[in-house]
C-alpha cells in the first residue's frame, strides 16, 4: 500500500517535472522544424515557437500540449494543405502568425483544426489567407479569443468561413477580429456556447451565422459592412444582446435575419444605416426590446407567420420605413416605442402620445406589391397619399398600431464596446 | 438681347419677391444645417423642399412676370429689336435671378458650412444643378404659356395646372400604371416615365447619390445601372436640356407668329 503511494507521488512529480519541459523551435535550433518539435515533445510540454518563417503544413497536435509562438512566428502552409490540427484535449495554441493555406473545393482545409477535442485553448493569432480560419468540429469545451482572422474572399462559393463550427458544445468566442471571410462565425449545431466582444467586418455572406443551434447567446459584438449582420435560423432561445449591427447596405443587406427562431430575446442592440434593420421569416414568441433603429431602410420587415412578437421600449429614428408587413393577419404587440415619424400630441404630459401610430404606411403597402413604384419614393403625391391614408386607413392593417407611442427618444447607455485590434 | 436681359434680370433682382425667396431659402437652409448638423440628411430634406418650391416658385414668377411687364414689352417692340431677343432676353433674365436666389439662399451656408472638404459635395452639387434646371425649366414652361393667353386668369389657371401636373397629378398616373400592369417587368418602363417629367427625373438623379437606391431591389438596381454610370448621367442631363429647350423653342415660335 505504502509503496504503491510513494510510486503514485513519484508519478506525478514526474509528470510534474516533464508538464515543465519546454521545447524551443527557431531556425538554428536543434529542433528547426515545428513538426519534429511536436513529434519529439511529450504531453504537457511547452513547445515555444521563436521568432522566423516555418514553412510546414499538416501539423497535428495529437497530445495535450502547448505551442506557443514568441514575436509572432510566421508559419506558412504554401498553399499546400491545413496548417495545424488539434487532435487531443488540453492543448493550447497562443501566438502564432499563420498563413497561406490554400483554397480547396474537395475538402475544408484550415488555418487551425480541431478534431473531437476538449478543453482547448486558441488565443492571440494571427491568421491570414487561411482558407477556413479555426475550424471546430465535434469539439467542446474550449476558448478562442483575442484571435486576428483576415481572409481576402471574393466569391461565396470559393471561400471559408474565419470561425467554423460544426457539432460543438460550450465554447466561448471573445475579442477575435473576423474579416474577408465567407462568413465571420459560422455555427451549426452548436449547443450552450458564447460568442461576445467581437468584430466581424467586410465578409461576403453574414458576419455571425447560426443553423440548428440552440440555447447559444452573443452580446457586445459588432457587425459591420457585412453582406448581412447576422442570420440566426431554425434556432431555439438565442439570446441577443448589446450588438451593433452598422452599415450592412446592399439590395439584398440585412442587419440580422431571423427565420423559424423561436422564444429568442433581442435587447438592446444598436441598428444603424443597414438596408434592412431586422428581416423576420416565421419566428414566434421573440422579444425585441431597448433597441435603437435609426436610419435604415426598412427597421423591421416582417413576412408571414410570425406571431406572438413583442416590440416594445425601441427607438425608432429616421427609417425610410418603420416596419413593413406582408401579411394582414397580425396578433404582435408594439408597444411603448419611439418613432421619429409620429406626429401626434401628448395631452396628459404622461410621457405617452394621445393617438395610436401606425408604423405602416400606405406607399410600404403598394412597394410591396409593386417594387418598382419605389422610385416615386419621396414624391409629392406619396406623401399626400400616406397622409390621406393616414387620415382614414382602407389599405393598411388597422391593428398594427402602437397605442401609447413615447413622445421622446430613450436614452441608453452602451458602455461595453468591442476593441479593434490590429 | 444681352441689354434686355440685363435689365429684366437687375429689374428682378431688385423686386421685394427676390429678396424674399432667397431669404426663405437661406432661412432654410441655415435652420436645416443648424438643426441636424448631417450635411446628406439636409440635402435630403432640402430636395424635398426644392423639387416642389423651385417649379412652383418659377411658374408663378414667370407668368407673373410676362403680365406684368406686358407694357413695357409692347414698348420694345415697337423699336427695331428682333422679337426672339426680346423674349429671350425677358426669358434668361428671370431663369437666371431665381437660379441665383437658389444658389445664393441654399449655397452660402453651405459653403460657410464648409460642404466643399466633406464627402457629400458631389450630393450637395447635384441638388444644385437640378434646382436650376429646373427653375429653367419651369419659367419657360410659364412663359410660353403666358404667351400663348391673353387672358390672365385663364393664363395662371393653366401654369399652375401644369405643375400640380407635373408634380403630384403625373406621379399618380404613374403610380397607377405600376400597379396596373404589375405583371410585367416594368423596370424599363419606370426609367422612360421618369425621363419624361423633370420633376421625377430631377428626384431620382439625388436619391441615387443619396444612396437610397440600395432600398429600391431589382428596380434600384436596373435604374442605378442605367442612370449611374457617366451615359446615363449624360442621357439625363440632355433630357433636362430638352426639357429647357422645347419649351424656349415654343417661345420663339409664338413670339414670331403672335399679333400683339
Amino acid at each position: 500500500m505504502r509503496n504503491t503511494t510513494i510510486l503514485a507521488i513519484l508519478c506525478l512529480l514526474g509528470s510534474y517535472f516533464a508538464r515543465a519541459r519546454t521545447v524551443t523551435v527557431c531556425p538554428t535550433c536543434s529542433f528547426s522544424g515545428i513538426k519534429q518539435a511536436v513529434a519529439a515533445a511529450q504531453a504537457g510540454d511547452v513547445v515555444l515557437v521563436k521568432k522566423g518563417t516555418y514553412r510546414e503544413y499538416n501539423i497535428e497536435l495529437n497530445k495535450p500540449l502547448t505551442l506557443k509562438g514568441e514575436g509572432y512566428p510566421i508559419i506558412d502552409g504554401q498553399n499546400q494543405g491545413e496548417v495545424l490540427s488539434i487532435t487531443a484535449g488540453g492543448v493550447v495554441v497562443e501566438g502564432l502568425d499563420i498563413r497561406n493555406v490554400g483554397t480547396s473545393y474537395i475538402e475544408d482545409r484550415a488555418g487551425i483544426r480541431v478534431k473531437k477535442a476538449r478543453g482547448f485553448t486558441i488565443r492571440n493569432n494571427r491568421l491570414n489567407n487561411t482558407f477556413f480560419g479555426i475550424y471546430l468540429e465535434k469539439s467542446a469545451d474550449g476558448t478562442v479569443s483575442g484571435n486576428h482572422v483576415s481572409g481576402e474572399a471574393v466569391q461565396e462559393m470559393s471561400s471559408g468561413n474565419a470561425i467554423h463550427m460544426w457539432y460543438c458544445k460550450n465554447v466561448l468566442v471573445e475579442h477575435n477580429y473576423l474579416r474577408g471571410h465567407r462568413d465571420g462565425i459560422y455555427l451549426e449545431f452548436v449547443d450552450s456556447s458564447r460568442i461576445r466582444l467581437n468584430i466581424s467586418e467586410d465578409n461576403i455572406r453574414y458576419g455571425l451565422h447560426f443553423m440548428f443551434s440552440n440555447d447559444d447567446d452573443y452580446f457586445h459584438n459588432t457587425f459591420r459592412r457585412n453582406g448581412a449582420g447576422v442570420a440566426v435560423m431554425f434556432s431555439r432561445r438565442i439570446n441577443m444582446w448589446e450588438n451593433t449591427f452598422e452599415h450592412n447596405w446592399g439590395r439584398a443587406s440585412y442587419g440580422l435575419l431571423l427565420k423559424e427562431i423561436y422564444d429568442a430575446e433581442i435587447r438592446d442592440n444598436t441598428f444603424r444605416e443597414n438596408t434592412i434593420g431586422i428581416y423576420v421569416e416565421g419566428s414566434t414568441r421573440l422579444q425585441y426590446r431597448n433597441n435603437e433603429f435609426s436610419r435604415n431602410g426598412w427597421a423591421i420587415k416582417m413576412s408571414g407567420g410570425c406571431l406572438d412578437n413583442v416590440v416594445a421600449n425601441n427607438n425608432f429614428r429616421y427609417n425610410t420605413f418603420d416596419l413593413a408587413l406582408n401579411s394582414a393577419a397580425n396578433n404582435n404587440r408594439f408597444d411603448g416605442n419611439y418613432w421619429s415619424n409620429y406626429t401626434g400630441y401628448d395631452l396628459g404630459r404622461d410621457g405617452r402620445g394621445d393617438v395610436p401610430y401606425h408604423p405602416v404606411k400606405l406607399f410600404n403597402y403598394v412597394v410591396n406589391r409593386t417594387p418598382e413604384a419605389m422610385v416615386l419614393l419621396r414624391s409629392l403625391f406619396v406623401g399626400l397619399l400616406n397622409f390621406s391614408e393616414k387620415v382614414s386607413p382602407v389599405f393598411t392593417p388597422a391593428n398594427v398600431a402602437d397605442n401609447s407611442p413615447l413622445m421622446r427618444p430613450i436614452t441608453f447607455n452602451r458602455t461595453v464596446q468591442p476593441k479593434n485590434r490590429n | 438681347m444681352l441689354k434686355i436681359l440685363k435689365y429684366s434680370f437687375f429689374d428682378l433682382m431688385r423686386s421685394r419677391w427676390a429678396y424674399i425667396y432667397t431669404a426663405f431659402f437661406l432661412l432654410l437652409t441655415v435652420s436645416l444645417l443648424w438643426l441636424s448638423g448631417d450635411i446628406a440628411k439636409v440635402v435630403a430634406s432640402l430636395m424635398n423642399v426644392i423639387l416642389v418650391l423651385a417649379p412652383l416658385i418659377a411658374t408663378m414668377f414667370g407668368v407673373m412676370y410676362y403680365y406684368n411687364s406686358r407694357e413695357f414689352t409692347e414698348l420694345l417692340l415697337s423699336q427695331p429689336i428682333r422679337r426672339r431677343h426680346i423674349f429671350f432676353g425677358q426669358y434668361l433674365g428671370l431663369a437666371l435671378s431665381l437660379s441665383l436666389s437658389l444658389l445664393l439662399g441654399v449655397g452660402l451656408p453651405f459653403v460657410v458650412y464648409g460642404v466643399w472638404g466633406s464627402a457629400e459635395v458631389w450630393d450637395f452639387m447635384m441638388l444644385l444643378v437640378v434646382g436650376v434646371f429646373l427653375s429653367f425649366i419651369f419659367s419657360a414652361l410659364s412663359f410660353f404659356i403666358a404667351l400663348r393667353n391673353e387672358n390672365r386668369i385663364k393664363g395662371f389657371g393653366l401654369a399652375i395646372l401644369v405643375w400640380l401636373f407635373f408634380a403630384v397629378i403625373y406621379d399618380g398616373l404613374f403610380l397607377l400604371a405600376l400597379s396596373l400592369f404589375s405583371d410585367y417587368p416594368l423596370e424599363n418602363f419606370a426609367i422612360g416615365a421618369s425621363l419624361f417629367n423633370p420633376i421625377d427625373l430631377s428626384r431620382v438623379l439625388i436619391l441615387l447619390k443619396l444612396d437610397i437606391s440600395a432600398l429600391m431591389g431589382y428596380t434600384g438596381a436596373v435604374i442605378q445601372k442605367f442612370l449611374g454610370t457617366a451615359l446615363g448621367m449624360a442621357v439625363s442631363m440632355a433630357a433636362l436640356s430638352v426639357w429647357v429647350l422645347l419649351p424656349a423653342w415654343g417661345i420663339q415660335h409664338v413670339a414670331k407668329h403672335k399679333d400683339f
